[in-house]
């Protein structure tokens, strides 16, 4: 049984579409230790020992957050310069996470095939995560294809919302119980609710 | 009755008409009590007073002097200042005395009168000097710690010297005068060995060995008692609650010692300032100095009046060319012993003769030596009265002499005095004015950034508990300006004011302004009219004492409720700028001569506010409320289709 932390960062969830209902969702998943980095800090005095401690006593670590800016949430930025310390997460004896794995849920507003270049994002949703897949290289952690809401503005009201909060509920429970196919997901570009299913029998 | 009260009148009247114009004119008070005794001096002879009765009587200033003097000797200070206070105060004693005492022999004096003079004329005069220092904003200068330290070792050499003097009695002055007093205490039946004090003694009867082991268990029972009674003695006294209490009780140690002293034939000067120097490092330091002050400054006034009042012109005026040429000779004396030590410690030429000539003079110890001289018999009574003319005319000069180093030196130094950083510690660059609830916060933050403030509180039973915990807080009302004076308010770069009630809040912030400019001021506001009151008494820097405590229960409320903490959070900073807003909006209306509930229009400006913000924060989507969500809130979807339609349109055109 994989020991899942979940790190949720959203500033603004009082709008939030996708990211309050999955968190909720995952709340009922035995054995997910949930974080809501916004409601724990909200004034930005991150417990560094603590947050490690949580990374410890965890396998598989799952940031959740809406992509800004093509990036992370401030407070998430924070807590990756002050947590993964020299030391502790790289560098000389920074070995405590190693063979552990970095997953990212991330919603974006952007429809699916913005994300190349003759879109108008113009560049792969990759190639924007590329330093948190760096990260998890140094820290020596195992970084799996990201589960993906794309087009998250209009994805309540075409019932995308509903199919991508079951399936992050269904990715969770296979983490957990190690069934997830990891080297398939590694593989991939980008998961999203209706690629599950095929990654979750190993 | 009628005598005492004339005689308190004319004594009070010179002093005050005499004194503040000496100062005005850069003389200094010593040199205006003195010029006020010898205004009265014809006065006191017409209705027939005994001066010299009167000094006596005030030379127990000089005993509250070192008592106080005793009491600055903070044994951290003095090891801060150790080089500076041997070497340059040290060398500065040693040097003059024996170049002063050299001088009086080859002038035919005996050489114990030689060193006699050389003590009195040694010691400058801390008064002139400190105050004229401090006026020209110098004390913090290389040249102003030079001298302060010199003047401090003199302090500290008064101790030996007053034990020394009665050695260098004269045989035959000390003879004629035991024949005197053993003629006229015949009858009496008690001849005194002493000659002139002829009071009670404990000692009297006793073998050598005896009056030892009494004067060491005296000098034990002053160290024991201000060691361990005076925290007990001063809690006592506090469950009164009565200010004039504590002068009491801190005339009441004076005295004691004083008395103590007497008894086994110590000098009681002695015995004060060993007081002093015990309680130096006790929480009631500041609070013992600002109660002994005023008696301390009255009673050396009525001091120097009295030596003013002795001043025999006859003398002055048959011997004129004499005591002048004597007076500078001393004075160049003392100016070239401390050039040289300048050169030898290495003060910048500029500063050596700020310093050289700035304690050239000889000062109010001058006063009191000479009088203990003439009374143990160490200096002839003619002899004296020269003494004493040289020194209150070298004392005279000294504004002159500072004025010649502005004008004539300095000026030729200047540019490489402007090199020298200034970099001298303080003892505390921070005053705390109040330690309970609020002002305990402010001690431990900085204490714990590694700050030392100086904390004044008037609680003692507050201070009992501080003192368990280790914090070193002083006992005092910090309103009193002579208790702030004490604490260094005048070195302060900060002042916290975390007393409890309004008005003395304010006035405290009004002194200060006033009194201290360059002091920055944190004044705790009881409330938002309280905030209008000290910013028009100069505070700029105000802190609502409930205000950050009831915007975090407020916060804790929304989280409570069910709202996510991190909205709580940034709806509670909305709140604090929003109340900063109506603040400063409502200033405008805020007139200090009527109470708010009377003025109309900080009535309607107030309402209209309040309208204004229910409108903002609590009706929902209203524009507080945006604001609050301005930048996280998802982009319209609009905004999303045109991004979409441009990429389209990019697509078609590849």
């Amino acid at each position: 049984m994989a020991r899942l932390l979940l790190i949720y960062a959203h500033p603004g969830q009082r709008t939030s579409r996708a990211n309050r209902a999955m968190y909720e969702k995952a709340r009922a998943i035995e054995g997910v230790t949930r974080v809501d980095l916004y409601a724990t800090y909200p004034r930005y005095d991150i417990d560094v020992d603590r947050e490690q401690r949580r990374l410890l006593e965890s396998d598989v670590i799952l940031f959740q957050f809406p992509l800004f800016w093509y990036s992370i949430p401030s407070l998430l930025k924070e807590w990756i310069d002050l947590v993964l310390e020299h030391g502790f997460a790289y560098g000389a004896g920074g070995d405590r996470l190693s063979c552990k794995t970095l997953m990212l849920a991330i919603t974006a507003a952007g429809p699916a095939d913005a994300y190349r270049p003759s879109g108008y994002q113009h560049y792969a949703l990759r190639t924007f995560l590329t330093p948190l897949e760096q990260t998890a290289r140094l820290c020596q952690m195992t970084f799996p294809a990201p589960y993906v809401l794309h087009g998250a503005l209009d994805a309540a009201e075409t019932g995308e919302v509903a199919a991508h909060v079951e399936g992050y509920a269904s990715l969770l429970r296979s983490i957990r119980d190690d069934s997830y196919d990891f080297h398939a997901a590694v593989e991939r570009e980008t998961v999203t609710y209706s690629d599950v299913p095929f990654l979750l029998g190993v | 009755m009628t005598d005492f009260l004339l005689l308190a009148f004319i004594f009070l009247t010179a002093g005050i008409v005499a004194v503040p114009i000496a100062t005005r004119l850069g003389l200094g008070s010593v040199l205006g009590y003195l010029i006020a005794g010898i205004c009265i001096s014809p006065l006191l002879a017409g209705i027939g007073v005994d001066v010299i009765s009167i000094q006596h009587f005030a030379e127990f200033g000089v005993v509250m002097m070192l008592f106080l003097v005793g009491l600055e000797l903070e044994p951290s200070l003095l090891w801060r200042m150790r080089s500076k206070l041997l070497g340059l105060g040290g060398l500065q004693v040693l040097g003059s005395v024996g170049l002063i005492a050299g001088a009086a022999v080859l002038l035919g004096q005996p050489w114990t009168v030689g060193v006699a003079i050389g003590f009195v004329f040694c010691l400058s005069s801390t008064a002139i000097v400190l105050q004229t220092l401090n006026e020209k904003g110098l004390m913090k200068s290389d040249a102003g710690q030079a001298s302060f330290a010199v003047l401090l070792f003199q302090d500290i050499a008064v101790i030996p010297m007053l034990a020394i003097i009665p050695l260098l009695a004269l045989p035959e002055l000390t003879e004629a005068v035991n024949t005197l007093s053993t003629i006229e205490f015949d009858g009496g039946g008690h001849a005194s060995d002493e000659g002139h004090e002829h009071g009670l003694s404990l000692v009297a009867g006793l073998t050598g060995w005896q009056t030892g082991l009494a004067t060491i268990a005296a000098v034990g029972v002053v160290i024991l008692g201000g060691t361990y009674l005076t925290r007990p003695i001063f809690r006592f006294i506090a469950m009164a609650g009565l200010r004039e209490l504590f002068t009491a009780t801190a005339l009441f140690f004076v005295v004691g010692i004083a008395l103590l002293m007497s008894l086994v034939g110590l000098s009681p000067a002695l015995g004060t300032f060993l007081a002093g120097v015990v309680l130096a490092n006790s929480e009631y330091r500041h609070e013992l100095q600002s109660d002994i002050d005023p008696f301390r400054g009255l009673l050396l006034g009525l001091f120097f009046m009295t030596v003013g009042a002795s001043i025999d012109f006859r003398l002055l005026f048959a011997s004129l060319g004499v005591i002048i040429a004597l007076t500078l000779g001393m004075m160049a004396i003392k100016t070239g012993v401390l050039l040289i030590l300048g050169r030898i410690f290495r003060l910048e030429a500029g500063d050596s003769w700020l310093v050289g000539l700035g304690l050239a003079q000889a000062g109010e110890f001058g006063f009191v030596l000479l009088s203990l001289t003439v009374a143990s018999n160490a200096i002839p009574q003619q002899t004296a009265d020269y003494l004493l003319l040289i020194v209150a005319l070298s004392m005279l000069l000294t504004p002159g002499f500072f004025v010649l180093h502005e004008r004539l030196i300095e000026p030729r130094y200047r540019k490489t005095q402007q090199k020298t950083a200034d970099d001298i510690d303080e003892v505390s660059d921070v005053i705390i004015a109040g330690h309970g609830r609020f002002g305990g916060i402010v001690n431990r933050m900085l204490r714990a950034a590694g700050y030392t403030p100086t904390v004044l509180d008037y609680s003692a039973s507050q201070l009992e508990l501080l003192r368990t915990f280790g914090f070193k807080v002083f006992f005092g009302d910090a309103t009193r300006p002579d208790l702030l004076h004490a604490a260094g308010i005048a070195e302060a770069k900060l002042l916290v004011i975390a007393i409890d009630e309004r008005e003395q809040i304010t006035e405290l912030v009004r002194y200060v302004r006033k009194t201290y400019p360059d002091v920055h001021i944190i004044a705790r506001a009881v409330n938002r009219p309280h905030v209008y009151e000290l910013y028009a008494a100069g505070c700029r820097d105000i802190v609502r004492e409930t205000f950050d405590s009831g915007v975090r229960t407020g916060r804790s409320a929304y989280e409570a409720m069910g709202m996510h903490p991190f909205d709580a959070e940034r709806l509670s900073r909305k709140f604090v700028e929003y109340d900063k807003y109506a603040i400063s909006q409502l200033a405008e209306t805020y007139d200090p001569a009527k109470p708010i509930h009377r003025n109309a229009a900080y009535v309607a400006r107030s309402r209209a506010l309040m309208e204004e913000r229910e409108n903002e924060v609590f009706a929902s989507g209203g524009a507080f409320a945006a604001r609050i969500d301005r930048g996280w809130s998802p982009p319209k979807k609009e905004d999303v289709d045109a991004a979409k339609a441009k990429g389209a349109k990019l697509k078609q055109s590849d």
